[in-house]
């Protein structure tokens, strides 16, 4: 890189590189260093709830096949189309971030953010019909319809980890929502992008839990 | 700059997003055929989701092109959290069937209240402490 470029890059560096980074790529690639350390502690967050379930199935296994009937799998399988289409259309809104595509990327985040309505907007009708059942955790449970009394700690979980999820899914959303409008005020280029690429591997985080959630709580067999 | 360079054309995430799909689809078509028992059932969904997780950390969450100290934390925590499920699977594998506490009420046998509380515990072993019971 020529002395007078190197100058120019600086001078557009200024705005955004923090004085302790030698230079912007090492900025980048320190934030996103932070970012796996905490999508690391996220997996651990989650990894409590897999392993509670993992011993409670395995102690229970007919009471979870019998929980389990009472989940839609269509309305999960949709979910799972509209959260993988959302993770698709977010590192296209990233990739468009990373070469200047300002309204390509506002598109790609805006299709994002409707995939992420869409999929609490199923998550919502996919509770009121167990509310409505009283398909609830614990003592809560006031189904009537027969099966293992154990049902009550399957909705347990069920509750709990797609609750947990639900709420990584607004924050997200928020997230997403924040950087659209830095992108449209334009403050994004194929020099900058960072909180773009940030928030994008939050969301994809959230996308790859739900791998997880899908196949265990709905596809029990 | 940022990665720049590295930056992957836009066909791969195309081509990643119909795989992810298609290996959706094959989850769901699994979970209608039994392979001899629900437990052999549950690998294998695991395991096409493992293909699928694998897929967009590495495409979407571009850990191809990352410095290898971002892959070495994730797969870390996933390490950790292997460790995490695999001793509680030890031990819940090597004992008698455990009820746990707050459903014991449901299926009283009595034989089970001399295991549970110390000696000079009351006997109302189920009452104190059962917030999350299923009892009615």
């Amino acid at each position: 890189m020529s002395a007078e470029s190197h100058v120019v890059e600086h001078n557009a560096e200024h705005s955004f590189r923090q004085h302790h980074f030698i230079d912007a790529e090492q900025q980048f690639t320190t934030s996103k260093l932070g970012m796996w350390l905490f999508l690391a502690t996220e997996i651990l967050m989650f990894g409590g709830l897999f392993v509670g379930y993992g011993l409670m199935q395995s102690v229970y296994p007919e009471a979870w096949i019998a929980g389990h009937h009472h989940l839609d799998r269509i309305m999960g399988a949709i979910n799972t189309v509209f959260l993988l289409c959302s993770s698709f259309t977010m590192v296209m809104a990233v990739h468009y971030a990373s070469t200047s595509q300002k309204s390509k990327t506002v598109v790609n985040l805006l299709l994002t953010l409707g995939f992420a309505a869409g999929f609490l907007v199923i998550k919502y009708f996919e509770y009121s019909h167990k509310f409505h059942d009283g398909l609830l955790p614990g003592r809560y449970f006031a189904y009537h319809g027969g099966g293992p009394s154990q049902q009550a700690m399957f909705f347990g979980f069920y509750f709990a980890m797609t609750g947990l999820h639900g709420v990584h899914v607004l924050v997200g959303m928020g997230l997403i929502a924040w950087i659209l409008l830095r992108t449209m005020k334009g403050e994004f280029s194929s020099a900058y992008y960072t909180p773009v690429d940030l928030v994008g591997l939050y969301w994809h985080l959230v996308d790859l839990i739900w791998i997880y959630l899908f196949p265990l709580l709905y596809l029990v067999n | 700059m940022s990665g720049h360079a590295h930056t992957p054309s836009a066909r791969i995430y195309v081509v990643t997003l119909g795989a992810l799909l298609f290996l959706t689809g094959i989850t769901v078509g699994a979970a209608y055929i039994n392979f001899g028992s629900s437990s052999i059932n549950l690998i294998i969904a695991v395991l096409i989701a493992t293909v699928k997780a694998s897929l967009v950390a590495m495409i979407f969450m571009h850990l191809r092109h990352d410095p290898p100290v971002n892959a070495i934390i994730f797969i870390s925590s996933l390490l950790f959290l292997g460790l995490f499920i695999l001793f509680p699977m030890i031990d819940i594998g090597s004992r008698d069937k455990v009820v746990p506490y707050g459903l014991r009420m449901q299926n009283p046998p009595p034989a089970a209240a001399g295991q549970a509380p110390a000696p000079g515990a009351p006997a109302a072993s189920g009452e104190h402490g059962a917030a999350p019971a299923a009892s009615h």
